[in-house]
């Protein structure tokens, strides 16, 4: 068999052991597996790309590549080996930039040495690797705008995470939906006359510029509780765009590997918005604004709201058969997913059945509360999706709110006015009791009064999350 | 004409793959799904190592080792933090 069939071989087993690597990721218990299977398609892919004619011509260019691919496999060990768990989210956005820009870069280079002129005697010729120039260069432009949006969107959505300061609150400014469209219209403009030019090199870089500025203006007005779906929406990006890249170099495995990512980021977008009954389009390009006719924090609390001690609620717990515990973002943020789980063994050598509620959007990634609750080492069976757990809420004797606000807010089922109405929650308020670990009354991300707080069956506890589960911890023991 | 075709095939089958496997994730692993899925997005750094080192000048060449690099970071380190997460959820009690 010739070189280029053996190595198109062996870019079609990559593929295969990315499918059946994804594959492992339907259950926890083939998941790690699944993993090792994807890491062993990638080494494949890049081993076998090492024996492509082109390099093999050019001896010197191994040094370039050797020397990169260590400096790169070096940062990317560190950075995943000392990253913080509570800090995955940004990680994941981080990696996922830096995808986008690697795009970016190779549409540029191939670009930048692609000959018109030769490229159609190769396609007049019946090679059956050429593509027809329009088509490689419309790619190529492609590549560089998608690639472009993500790394630098991917760079707003990393700042957000971590909480810079310029970027906390998300910024506002007059005309931005407009403008936005405006940068849309120039890029794809410059995409057509890019495509009707191909001589001219520098319309590549002129799109690529205005995508970043696109990246970053699209992702900045977006508030940090969304991130969610922008990650899952720039991973999508991503994967578009090695799959792009794929086209230019008319390279099976990119386009592959490009539309497995592709598509699963659309996948994971689709079902964050269902679970926040909010339209892709209203996430990124809508605002949320309180609507006229709501109540106020003091309507909805005014004299209401119970607040409650470490031993009341230890006291509750004495009394109980099946307690819940609904974590959210704050519980993140305090870090108190271990204070949790020494909870979560004391209440059950009392032999109360201890469950968690995950709401889809609880956290700042999908399922980013299911891994800090097992980095936690609390059994995975534990972890209950809303809809498994919803209809059990009333036979539920205690339960545990920790840092989480908006995903149960009963207005979103009774207030058809309200910016989360429609949003299925987790309905606590129909258990016995509830307990909300809150550091104050402040509102979250929806920016409107929680009724919960004040119903009769409710409890606050208001306190920092890590301290007030480690009381609990100490009063339950007694 | 036909090799657009040929590469638009496996363009679509790919995506038709992907939304099979995909919606059968279950949601407790949506966070490695992410990771994961961006680690194998790294699969850039083949066509890096070919602009990287095919010897086209040093335009390619250069960009193609940063290239190179950026898409190194993206795979290894999505690969072992993905790892990291997965491993949390392997104990049985």
């Amino acid at each position: 068999m010739d070189k280029i069939a053996l190595i198109l071989l062996a870019y079609l087993v990559a593929a295969i052991l990315f499918i059946l690597g994804l594959k492992g990721l339907t259950h926890p218990r083939s998941a790690v597996r699944g993993n090792l299977i994807g890491a062993l398609g990638m080494l494949l892919a890049i081993v076998a790309t090492l024996f492509a004619g082109e390099l093999i011509d050019n001896p010197s260019g191994y040094w370039l590549i050797g020397i990169g691919l260590v400096i790169g496999s070096v940062i990317g060990g560190v950075l995943a080996v000392r990253v913080q768990m509570t800090a995955m989210p940004q990680m994941v956005a981080l990696f996922n930039g830096f995808g986008g820009a690697a795009s970016v870069l190779v549409a540029g280079a191939e670009l930048a040495v692609f000959d018109l002129a030769k490229n159609a005697e190769k396609v007049a010729a019946g090679d059956p690797q050429a593509l027809p120039g329009g088509f490689i260069v419309f790619t190529g432009l492609l590549a560089g705008l998608i690639g472009a949006v993500t790394f630098w969107g991917s760079l707003v959505a990393f700042a957000k995470l971590e909480e810079y300061q310029s970027f906390k609150k998300p910024i506002r400014y007059p005309a931005q939906q407009p403008i936005n469209a405006l940068l849309g219209v120039i890029v794809l403009g410059l995409l057509v006359a890019g495509v009707m030019n191909p001589e001219i090199g520098w319309i590549y870089w002129l799109v690529v510029v205005v995508a970043s500025v696109l990246g970053f203006t699209l992702v900045n007005p977006i508030g940090g509780a969304d991130m969610p779906v922008v990650i899952a929406l720039l991973n999508s990006y991503s994967g578009l765009a090695a799959a792009a890249t794929g086209f230019v170099l008319n390279n099976s495995v990119l386009i592959i590997a490009g539309s497995l990512v592709g598509a699963s980021g659309v996948i994971l977008t689709q079902i964050m918005c269902k679970a926040m009954n909010r339209s892709l389009a209203h996430v990124l390009f809508g605002v949320l604004e309180a609507s006229e006719g709501s109540a106020t924090a003091d309507e909805v609390y005014g004299g209401r709201v119970k607040a409650t001690s470490a031993d009341e609620v230890a006291m509750l717990f004495d009394t109980a058969r099946s307690v819940v515990i609904v974590p959210g973002y704050g519980m993140a943020v305090a870090q108190a997913q271990h204070a949790v789980r020494d909870l979560y063994n004391v209440l059950e050598s009392k032999g109360i059945d201890v469950e968690f509620a995950i709401h889809p959007v609880a956290g700042r990634m999908p399922g980013h509360m299911n891994v800090l609750l097992a980095e936690a080492e609390i059994p995975y069976e534990k972890l209950k999706e809303m809809d498994e757990i919803n209809p059990s809420f009333p036979q539920v004797d205690v339960v545990l709110v920790i840092g989480a606000n908006d995903v149960v807010n009963p207005v979103a089922r009774t207030d058809p006015s309200s910016p989360i109405a429609g949003m299925p929650i987790l309905d606590v308020d129909k258990a016995k009791t509830v307990v909300v670990v809150k550091r104050s009354l402040s509102p979250g991300f929806a920016g409107i009064p929680n009724p919960l707080f004040a119903a009769d069956n409710c409890l606050m506890y208001f306190a920092d999350g890590k301290k007030a589960v480690l009381d609990l911890v100490v009063a339950a023991k007694q | 004409m036909t090799m657009i075709i040929t590469a638009l095939t496996i363009f679509v089958l790919a995506v038709f793959v992907g939304f099979e496997i995909i919606t059968k994730i279950p949601p407790t692993l949506h966070t490695p799904l992410m990771s994961g899925s961006n680690a194998i997005s790294g699969i850039t750094v083949v066509g890096a190592i070919i602009a990287a080192g095919a010897g086209h000048g040093w335009a390619a060449s250069t960009l193609g080792m940063l290239a190179v690099i950026l898409a190194m970071i993206n795979v290894v380190g999505g690969f072992l933090v993905t790892n990291r997460m997965l491993a949390m959820f392997r104990r049985k009690r």
